[in-house]
Parts: C-alpha cells; structure tokens; sequence
C-alpha cells in the first residue's frame, strides 16, 4: 500500500520540478532534455494509474518526436540565446502573482471539490476488468470512436503536409529533373542542322543558338 | 496514505501553472514558448487520465489519446512555422513579429 504513493510522490515531484527547469533554464537545450524528463515521469503517473498504453504512447510520441524535433530545430537555428532571455526578471514578479493566484485557486478548486454522489454516474464505456488496457481502448477507439480516430489521422495527415509546405523551398540554382519537360522535347528542339563552310568551322556568332 | 484523485489533479494544476508561468517568462523565447504549451497539454492529459481512471470510464483515456495527437501536431506546424520565420528574419524574437501592424 505505501509504495504506490511513495512513487506517485518521486514521479510528482521529479515531473514539477523538471517542468520548473523547463521554463527557467538558460539554455534551451537543457530545457528540452528537462522536458523528456517531465514525461518521461508523467508517463510514470500514468502507469501507476493504469493508462499503461498511454503512458508508452507519451513515451515514444513526446520523448523520441517532439523532443527529438524540438532539439532538431534548437541546434539547427543558429540563434543567441542570452539576448532572449532580457525580461526575464522583469516579467517575473508579475508572472509569479498570476500563477500564484492561478495555482491557489486551482488547488482550492481541487481540495474542496466532490462528485456529487447523488446524481447517476453517466458513464459511456466502463473499463472491463479482464483483459489488459491496450485491448480495453481499442475495443472502444475503433468501434464507437472510430470517427475521432480518422479524424486524428486527418488532422497529422494536414499538419505532416503543412510543415512539409512550410519548410520546402526549392532553390534556382539547384537543376532538378523534370520529367514533363524532357517528354515535351522533340527533335527540333533538341537537335539543328547546320551547314558549315570548308575550312571555317561554327562560328561564334552562331553560339547563341547552338547552345540552345 | 492513498493516492486518491485530488493528488492527480493537484499535480496537473501545478503543471499547467508551470506552463502558464513559462509563457509569461519567457516572452521572447518562442521555443521555450512552444515547450510551456506542451507541458499544459500534459497537464490536460493527466486530468483525462486521472478521470477516467477514477471514474471507471475508459474514454478519458481515448480523449487523450486524440490530445496527445493535436499536440503532437501542433509542435510540428508551430516549429515549421518557427523555421520560416527564422529564414525570413534570422531571429526567433517573438516581438518583431506585429511587423505587419499599421
């Protein structure tokens, strides 16, 4: 009995206090590798929830795509990160009244609030009990929530294609094949035919249009 | 001494505060933005997860699930988006971006 809530306790605390070196840290980079930390903890949460599918999906989602891209793009843009950070004092004693304010009332929210026992649980899907999560979210996700889930795949289908538009830029000078171009060539186009006088060869006036 | 659903919540609550407070600190850092945003998404996630796990009901779980796939989505776009303004201006300094006000 006590060792559930002594790891509930060392994966809290370990995720709140990464997520403070998070937003504080100087450097980005160690930003993000405090943000692996945090999930890699959440996900502990969620194991001793028993959301294990969820907690390997945060796992493999967050630690090894959105970190790894946010490192991607971190050590790839070529920025100062010191001239960033001016206002970070000056935006504290602000941020810290607000997220107090926030905190107190959220917990406040949390310690006095109660299902009202009285009124029918409205519960859409039960968790059975005999078989393992994985099974018990897909019996659901694909029957009754099947709708959602394509939608989900539309909208990674839209993002995967937005940051592919995004990013792409075709460069002038790099010569790509193209395919319609080469099919549209005919022999006029590619080949003429010259007379050439004895002894004189082409000569360079006729350069601009041989080249062609 | 039993985990009960309360200490799931309060830990989502101070894990969203975290990333509230990240976006006011870090004004001009858009990463670090970006990362504050992905963290209030794990509080979001948490909440569901600790829901439907104390309520019996297994689509809190899939609800994250599809959280957990707009986050994903949004990191992407919201770093493609980064990338280009990078390109175009060669800082990331989230202020010069009302460049296009009148």
């Amino acid at each position: 009995m006590i060792l559930p809530a002594l790891f509930f306790y060392l994966f809290a605390a370990v995720c709140v206090a990464s997520a403070v070196m998070v937003i504080v840290s100087k450097n980005p980079v160690h930003s993000v590798l405090y943000l692996i930390l945090a999930f890699v903890n959440a996900s502990g949460l969620f194991v001793l929830m028993g959301a294990e599918f969820l907690a390997m999906i945060l796992v493999v989602v967050y630690v090894g795509a959105v970190a790894v891209l946010f490192l991607f793009v971190i050590m790839m843009l070529d920025v100062d990160f010191t001239e960033l950070r001016e206002g970070f004092l000056q935006y504290m004693p602000i941020g810290l009244v607000i997220g107090g304010i926030f905190l107190f009332e959220l917990l406040l929210t949390v310690s006095y609030w109660v299902i009202n026992p009285t009124t029918p649980k409205a519960i859409t899907a039960a968790i059975p009990t005999n078989v393992t999560n994985t099974e018990a979210l897909g019996l659901v996700l694909y029957t009754k929530y099947i709708h959602y889930f394509q939608l989900s795949g539309m909208i990674l289908l839209v993002a995967m294609i937005g940051a592919i538009v995004l990013t792409l830029r075709h460069k002038v000078s790099v010569k790509r094949q193209d395919i319609n171009v080469q099919n549209a060539r005919t022999p006029e186009m590619a080949m003429a035919v010259r007379k050439v006088a004895v002894g004189q060869g082409l000569q360079d006036t006729d350069a601009a249009e041989w080249v062609k | 001494m039993t985990i009960g659903l309360g200490h799931y919540l309060a830990v989502a609550a101070m894990l969203f505060t975290l990333g509230i407070l990240g976006i006011f600190l870090n004004r001009k850092n858009i990463i670090v933005i970006l990362m504050s945003v992905e963290l209030i998404l794990l509080a979001v996630n948490i909440n569901l997860v600790a829901f439907s796990t104390f309520l019996g009901d297994i689509v809190g779980q899939v609800f994250a699930l599809l959280v957990l796939t707009v986050a994903a989505a949004e990191a992407a776009i919201g770093l493609a988006v980064l990338v280009v303004y990078f390109r175009n201006r060669g800082s990331i300094a989230v202020e010069d971006v009302n460049l296009m006000k009148g």
